[in-house]
This record gives structure tokens, C-alpha cells and sequence, in this order.
């Protein structure tokens, strides 16, 4: 009939230890998986968004593209805006201004300025044509990066761009680039 | 240069009204000629007269009872609209639009004049829709809606975002004629997100990631690499601004805010944050925003925007009478709180302190306020002010003998009104 003390306190105990237990590991629970928010992402949905291009190549498509294929893209669709042969405006000057970076009238363009022939293909993909962005294939991309390099005399007529070339392409400002180094004015 | 795609709306823009003039209840007159204005830091920053096209208001538009008690007035409204007597507005170009400094009050700036800086215009996306993708070095790759994204634990801060070329026009003359032209690439709101920390726990960063290429969904498909470190501390991805939802101009349904930093990181229409371990060198870190140095070498990511102030009131394009003139001004750091303002009325000759609007808060516009007494006697205003770190903002000399005049952005020195006779205030480099 009766039931001994210690049973009852291990019983009260049990349930309590399991209370706490359960609320432990619920608690756990929030705290290392977070608040269940968002869905997985696949590989394919990954892949048709991430455009980005890095210095190492990294991201460049399968395609090629010459110098030659370059001029008539770029005068079909460039020329427009940043002039028959990228200087003459009236957007951007692409060609030209190397060694005017200390000048008094410093003219920064693709040849000049721009530390890394791959932002060339990330930018052209991503943001141009201005009126219809994103619209080139990575062939005519390709051959349009060769035609600027060409025309600022970086790459021979010759060359022929692509995933392996592209990220060899040594840009004359490469090293012309220092971090911040501020606060650098006294007042 | 900056953003040359606006050239041909400059060219092809039309004429500027040069009497727009509007009344201020403290005696002072506003009246600006743009048509200088425009051949100088508004075509640096691609900014055109559109300001002419707007359709204007004038005081006698509304038909204005003589005696408004004894006339019922208005019924309520579903969305408010300002007095049609107020005509505060942006400096408008095809690419940028400046907020009217000079007219506004204390810190926050309406959401419908917060200023504008977009690269290839305001894209139109449905909330629904919009999703935002992190990838790279995490251990989940994932997609959020907006619903999921607002269900984070929410967080509010008041703060302002620069354009870190905001006064690019004063490096090398006193271009800009108001305070608009010269420092309207600014504006506080406050602003509610989920800490970018918060989210990015979610999915679980790996050690090696180190840098987070943040892309908008925009035409540009603006893009800039940051590092991840500080920009956890304080990174936020917001979608409410002043209370309601983002404007479309200021990235809605979803924008990037790194209180403090330069404007352009704080990426809109955000869709992608990608982890990496080193930057990912995009056009807009490499060919845009980076400072040239008078060696030829250009400094790279320059992120924080330091001290800097401005007196609003009286300002260029205004104009003052003798006797009591109160004046007022925003100050800021990209770095902290402001500490202290001073104030000349003398040209730089003497400084008193300035009284600050509190709450003083970090990384945000700081009112301050001097009372004045104009003599009628020619001079020149300055405002300095100092921030947290001990950091004072330079005067233009000590700046230019360091960056020469060629770096374009995060120009932050004193800036000068001069005071003619007339009582008219006027942009000067002293």
C-alpha cells in the first residue's frame, strides 16, 4: 500500500529532469539551428544567378572571342556611346591615358586605370549595352574584352580571348592600387 | 570620370529657371542659379535642369480661404501629402538627385527628399518576388523571401548614408552655389532590417570566408565587395525606411546598410550576397570609387565616410539681414558619434562651440545650432566638427596638400560661406 519515500522522489525527480531536459534541448535547438527561415538553394538556381567574374578567372564561361569579332560587335553596339574607337565619347573614355595618372588632368580609362582584365568581362556582362544589359552572348562579351585590350595595346591583333587567356592578361595599372591608408590629414 | 553615361542628358537637357525662389519663414530668401551650378559638380555627378520639367506650385494654385475657421476643411486622406504651399524638392539628373539641406529641419530626412544614386536606373520589383541568394563559402546555400526576411528578429537604427561623392565638385572650386549642390548627396532616415549577422548565422559561415560580394538586381547589377568582419558588427538588411516600406529609389524591397560607409556599398534591390576570401574586384571598386593619389596611385576600398559638417542655414543662395540670425547645421562621422561643432564668424580666425540637437548618435546627422548676430559687415562662415575618435574634419588646404585635387570622392573638408554686404551667402574657398 504504501510506496516508499525515495520512489516518490525519484519519480517527482525523473519528470523534473526530464522537464528540464526537454526544455533544454528545445532551447539548444533554437540557439544552434537558428529560426528555420529561408529555403535551400540548388545548384542550378545558384548557377543562373552568380555572374560575378573574379580576378582569378574563376567564373568565366565556356566562349572565345577575337579582336576582329570585337571591333564590328563594338561598333554595332558600343560605338554609340563611347565613340568609334572608345575615346571619343561622349560616355566613357575607354582607350588611351596611360602614364597621365600623376598628371594634372589624369585620364583613367580600361588602359590607364583598370587593375584586372576580368572586371572587363564582368562589367560588359553584367551592366552593358547600357540600354539593354545582359543581353550579349559570352562569345560577343569575349570579343568585345579583346578589341578594348587591343585597342589600348595590351594584347596583340591576334590574341583570342577566353576562360584560360582572360585572367593571364596583365593590365599595365596593375599594381597601381594602395589600401586606406587615412586618417591622413592633419587638420 | 564619374558616371559619364548622364552627359547626354546634360547636353540634351533643358534650360534651368533662374528665379526659383521660395520664401523662408526666418527671413531668409533662397535663390539659386542652377546654370553654373550644372557645368560643375552636377555634371561631375551627371545631375541635368529636369528640376525645370516638374510641374511647380505656387501659393496661389489651392484655392486658399480667406478665413480657414469658418470654412469646413479637408477630409482625411488615405496616403498624406505635404501643404501645397511647401515646395522643398531634389536636384534631379538622369542618375543622382540632391536633397534640399538648406530647407530641412532637424535630422531625419523625408524619405520622399532622402537623395538618389542609382547606375542604371530604378528598377520596378515585385515584393512577392524578390528573393535574396547566399552562397559561396557558407555551409547552406539559401534563398529568402521578404515574408522570411521580416521574420527575423527585427532591429531599428537612425542613420546616415553619403555618397562618397558627395562635394566631388569642391575639390578644386567653390562649384556648388547652396548647401544642396555642395553637400546634398546625404540624408538620414531611420531605418529597419534584420542584422546581416543574424542571417548569415542561418546558413553557417565557413572560417576561410573573409569578404561578401553584395549584387543588386538593378540594370547595373551594382556590385561591391566587403569585407566581412567589420561588416558584421553592424550590417543591416533593411526593407523599411522612416516607418513604411523602402522607397524604389532607396532599393526596395530590400537594401544593404553598412552605417557609416560610403553610400555605394550599401547595395539595393539586394539579391545576392556572396562569401569569399578575397575581393572580388568589381568595376565599381576598381575603375569607380577609388581615390587618385598626385603619385598616380589610387587608394582602394575606402569605406568609412570621416567628420564632416556643413551650416545649412545661412547657406549659399540665401540670404540674411542684420540683427538675430540663428545658425544651424548638420554634422556627422562615419566613424561615430559627433563630439563636439564648432563654429567661425570670422573666417577661421576665432571658433566657440556650437550646441548640439541631442540625441547625438552614432554614424548619423547631428543638428547644432549657434545664435549670431550679423553686423551687416562682410564675412565668412565655418562649421568644424570633431567625432569620438579624436578625428576633427581638415580644413580644404590640409586636405588638398595631402590627395591633391584629383581623387573625386570622400572630399569632407571645412566648408565656407562667405556673407556680402547685401547679406547674400555665397560658396568660397578661404
Amino acid at each position: 500500500m504504501f510506496t516508499s519515500r525515495p520512489f516518490w522522489l525519484a519519480i517527482v525527480g525523473g519528470i523534473s529532469l526530464g522537464m528540464v531536459c526537454t526544455w533544454a534541448s528545445w532551447a539548444s535547438r533554437e540557439s544552434s539551428t537558428g529560426y528555420h527561415l529561408g529555403s535551400p538553394a540548388t545548384e542550378a538556381e545558384i548557377k543562373a544567378w552568380d555572374i560575378d567574374i573574379s580576378p582569378s578567372g574563376e567564373g568565366l564561361p565556356p566562349g572565345r572571342g577575337t579582336v576582329q569579332e570585337g571591333r564590328q560587335i563594338f561598333a554595332q553596339k558600343c560605338a554609340e556611346c563611347h565613340g568609334q574607337t572608345g575615346v571619343e565619347g561622349p560616355m566613357d573614355r575607354l582607350v588611351g591615358g596611360q602614364g597621365t595618372l600623376k598628371k594634372d588632368y589624369p585620364i583613367k580609362t580600361v588602359g590607364s586605370y583598370w587593375p584586372y582584365a576580368t572586371t572587363l568581362y564582368d562589367y560588359i556582362r553584367r551592366a552593358m549595352p547600357f540600354t539593354a544589359p545582359q543581353s550579349l552572348t559570352p562569345d560577343e562579351v569575349y570579343s568585345v574584352v579583346a578589341w578594348l585590350l587591343y585597342q589600348n595595346g595590351i594584347i596583340p591583333e591576334d590574341a583570342v580571348m577566353d576562360a584560360r587567356t582572360l585572367p593571364a592578361v596583365r593590365m599595365p595599372n596593375r599594381d597601381g592600387f594602395v589600401p586606406d591608408p587615412r586618417p591622413d590629414v592633419k587638420k | 570620370m564619374e558616371n559619364t553615361h548622364e552627359r547626354r542628358d546634360a547636353q540634351g537637357g533643358s534650360q534651368p529657371s533662374s528665379d526659383e525662389r521660395s520664401p523662408r519663414q526666418d527671413g531668409i530668401r533662397s535663390g539659386v542659379n542652377r546654370r553654373a551650378f550644372l557645368t560643375g559638380t552636377a555634371a561631375l555627378l551627371g545631375v541635368t535642369a529636369t528640376q525645370a520639367l516638374l510641374p511647380k506650385l505656387h501659393a496661389e494654385s489651392p484655392s486658399v480661404p480667406e478665413d480657414p475657421t469658418k470654412v469646413p476643411g479637408a477630409p482625411p486622406s488615405f496616403y498624406g501629402q505635404r501643404s501645397a504651399f511647401e515646395q522643398a524638392q531634389r536636384l534631379a539628373g538622369s542618375s543622382s538627385s540632391f536633397t534640399p539641406l538648406q530647407d530641412l529641419h532637424g535630422i531625419v530626412t523625408p524619405a520622399s527628399l532622402h537623395f538618389e544614386r542609382h547606375h542604371n536606373g530604378v528598377p520596378l520589383i515585385d515584393p512577392a518576388r524578390h528573393r535574396l541568394l547566399i552562397h559561396g563559402l557558407v555551409e547552406r546555400p539559401m534563398f529568402f523571401t521578404m515574408d522570411e526576411l521580416k521574420r527575423f528578429p527585427a532591429v531599428s537604427r537612425v542613420a546616415f548614408i553619403e555618397c562618397s561623392g558627395n562635394s566631388a565638385g569642391e575639390w578644386q572650386e567653390p562649384r556648388g552655389q547652396t548647401a544642396q549642390e555642395t553637400h546634398g548627396l546625404i540624408s538620414t532616415s531611420e531605418w529597419t532590417g534584420v542584422l546581416l549577422a543574424i542571417v548569415l548565422r542561418e546558413l553557417g559561415m565557413k572560417p576561410d570566408a573573409t569578404w561578401m560580394l553584395a549584387e543588386g538586381a538593378d540594370a547595373a547589377a551594382m556590385t561591391r565587395s566587403i569585407p566581412l568582419a567589420p561588416a558584421l558588427e553592424e550590417a543591416l538588411l533593411c526593407y523599411a525606411q522612416n516607418g513604411e516600406a523602402l522607397r524604389p529609389e532607396q532599393g526596395y524591397p530590400l537594401r544593404l546598410l553598412i552605417p557609416g560607409w560610403e553610400g555605394n556599398v550599401c547595395i539595393k534591390w539586394l539579391r545576392r550576397l556572396k562569401l569569399g576570401k578575397a575581393p572580388f574586384m568589381s568595376r565599381e571598386e576598381t575603375s569607380h570609387y577609388t581615390d587618385l593619389m598626385p603619385n598616380g596611385t589610387a587608394r582602394q576600398f575606402t569605406f568609412a565616410m570621416e567628420a564632416k559638417s556643413v551650416i545649412t542655414s545661412p547657406s549659399g543662395g540665401q540670404q540674411i539681414r542684420p540683427g538675430f540670425v540663428e545658425i544651424r547645421g548638420l554634422a556627422w562621422s562615419g566613424q561615430g558619434r559627433v563630439t563636439q561643432v564648432e563654429v567661425s564668424t570670422d573666417g577661421g580666425k576665432t571658433w566657440q562651440k556650437a550646441q548640439l540637437q541631442k540625441p547625438v548618435l552614432s554614424k548619423c546627422h547631428t543638428r547644432f545650432r549657434f545664435p549670431w548676430r550679423w553686423d551687416g559687415r562682410e564675412t565668412i562662415l565655418q562649421s568644424r566638427c570633431a567625432d569620438e575618435t579624436g578625428y576633427v574634419q581638415p580644413s580644404r588646404q590640409a586636405l588638398v596638400e595631402v590627395r591633391g585635387m584629383n581623387s573625386i570622392y570622400h572630399y569632407n573638408a571645412i566648408q565656407s560661406w562667405k556673407i556680402s554686404r547685401d547679406g547674400a551667402v555665397h560658396n568660397v574657398h578661404v
